[in-house]
């Protein structure tokens, strides 16, 4: 059986759906074109605010990052969903199904990126990949990509800190990734799992949610999800920008880079000792890693950060633990916490 | 007829159980809707991606949270069916 679709759509609606999304892609690029210059205009001209002065700069930053983070957010958000709609978690399952270590893990990082996927189905998805035989390292692999390398990330990345950072950032979560499931795969993790995932039996019907969808179910879908995932990470958003501001206008130059700057070697196993047990997601974060940048942190050190804070969280661990056993929990973080300052030294080293 | 909504309780699935109430309301069915937050038999149902739906232990829908116009469509499918 499949999924019933309502009536396919017939050429004049598909017709007023085009003209919908050109008019709203329209809407997009003027928004984005005149942000900077609204702000200006109501500050500096209309309250007659001085641009030189330190509030009004702060609240120039907030109110300028807000506006273009949201916009940029609710473009990608809309764009990958769009994309993503025609993959699924059953399908990458399918091609995972029977590799074998090694080229599992770096197919299962890659797929990890591109597949939709919601963190609050980490558990049923590793049921669903252990019974079909996907090795735990591989399933491991997956679970560490999918939130790490996400498209809010790789988007905002791009419109702060340009396509290379992006590019490396990308290169640095899949290869987290994929070395940190390949080794706990090395470990014999096997033991650690708890055993009603290898009990549970499956049956019933798969379904793919990917088949049997209209260009305009896809669209709605992605629609959806732009309002989904900006009513969900809205408070993230504004405490980050908020303190991003406030860094921006009254952190002394030199209060981080004393501390975190070039000069410490400990830097970047702080920033990540700071970032695992820390909850945000992307959007959050990324305000908070520009203002640090600006007041001169290396980007190894603020990547490493961003990473730490993304990949590893408490709600996360705590949903693992419904399959995996202590101490494979505590080699999840571990590993997972000594890639990413691996990466952070690498990226410092490189980049200083 | 007994549906099954199958999530361990994140947004997605209180939005989809909110859908189906309404969808069987719209259709007057005489319906059970029970929530399943259990990993084991939400795996067990093959459902990787939550929420889910499960009508008459039939999967019928997965990974998306659909209109009430779409569960509309899926149990009157349903129904046919039986």
């Amino acid at each position: 059986m499949s999924v019933v679709h309502p009536a396919t759509g017939t050429g004049t609606s598909n017709r007023r759906l085009m003209a919908t999304l050109l008019l709203a892609a329209a809407a997009w690029v003027l928004a984005y074109a005149v942000n900077g210059r609204i702000w200006d205009a109501v500050l500096t001209g209309a309250l007659g605010l001085d641009r030189e002065d330190r509030v009004t700069e702060s609240v120039h930053f907030f109110l300028y990052d807000t506006v273009k983070i949201a916009l940029l957010l609710a473009g990608i958000i809309f764009l990958v969903t769009f994309g993503r709609s025609y993959l699924s978690v059953e399908r990458t399952r399918a091609l995972l199904g029977g590799r074998r270590e090694g080229v599992g893990n770096v197919l299962a990082a890659g797929l990890g990126v591109v597949t939709p996927f919601c963190s609050c189905s980490a558990v049923p998805a590793f049921i669903g990949f252990v019974s079909a035989g996907v090795p735990i390292g591989v399933t491991l692999s997956f679970l560490i990509a999918s939130p790490l390398v996400n498209e809010v990330a790789i988007g905002l990345l791009v419109s702060m800190f340009g396509v290379r950072i992006a590019l490396l950032y990308v290169a640095a979560g899949l290869v987290v990734a994929v070395v940190a499931g390949w080794t706990m795969g090395r470990l014999g993790v096997q033991r650690w799992v708890e055993p009603f995932v290898f009990e549970t039996r499956l049956h019933g019907q798969v379904i793919d949610p990917s088949l049997g969808l209209t260009f305009q179910q896809r669209v709605q879908i992605a629609a959806q999800e732009v309002r989904t995932i900006l009513r969900k990470i809205w408070p993230y958003l504004l405490v980050g920008i908020a303190l991003g501001a406030v860094i921006h206008g009254w952190a002394p130059q030199d209060l981080f880079t004393r501390y975190a700057g070039a000069g410490n070697p400990l830097a970047v196993l702080v920033a990540v000792a700071i970032g695992v047990p820390l909850y945000s997601n992307a959007a959050g974060i990324m305000p908070l890693v520009q203002a640090l940048h600006e007041k001169g942190l290396p980007m190894g050190t603020l990547l490493a950060f961003m990473m730490s804070v993304v990949a590893l969280s408490l709600p996360e661990l705590i949903l693992l633990r419904r399959v995996l056993k202590p101490p494979l929990l505590a080699a999840f973080v571990a590993v997972t916490a000594t890639g990413i300052v691996a990466v952070g030294y690498l990226f410092n080293a490189v980049l200083g | 007829m007994i549906i099954k909504v199958l999530g361990p309780g994140c947004a997605n699935c209180q939005n989809l159980e909110r859908a189906t109430r309404a969808a069987v309301a719209d259709l007057g069915l005489d319906a059970t809707i029970e929530k399943v937050t259990d990993y084991a038999a939400i795996a067990g149902y093959g459902v990787m991606s939550t929420p889910g739906l499960v009508v008459d232990d039939q999967v019928v829908l997965t990974g998306r949270v659909p209109t009430v116009a779409q569960v509309r469509e899926l149990l009157a499918a349903a129904t046919g069916r039986a």
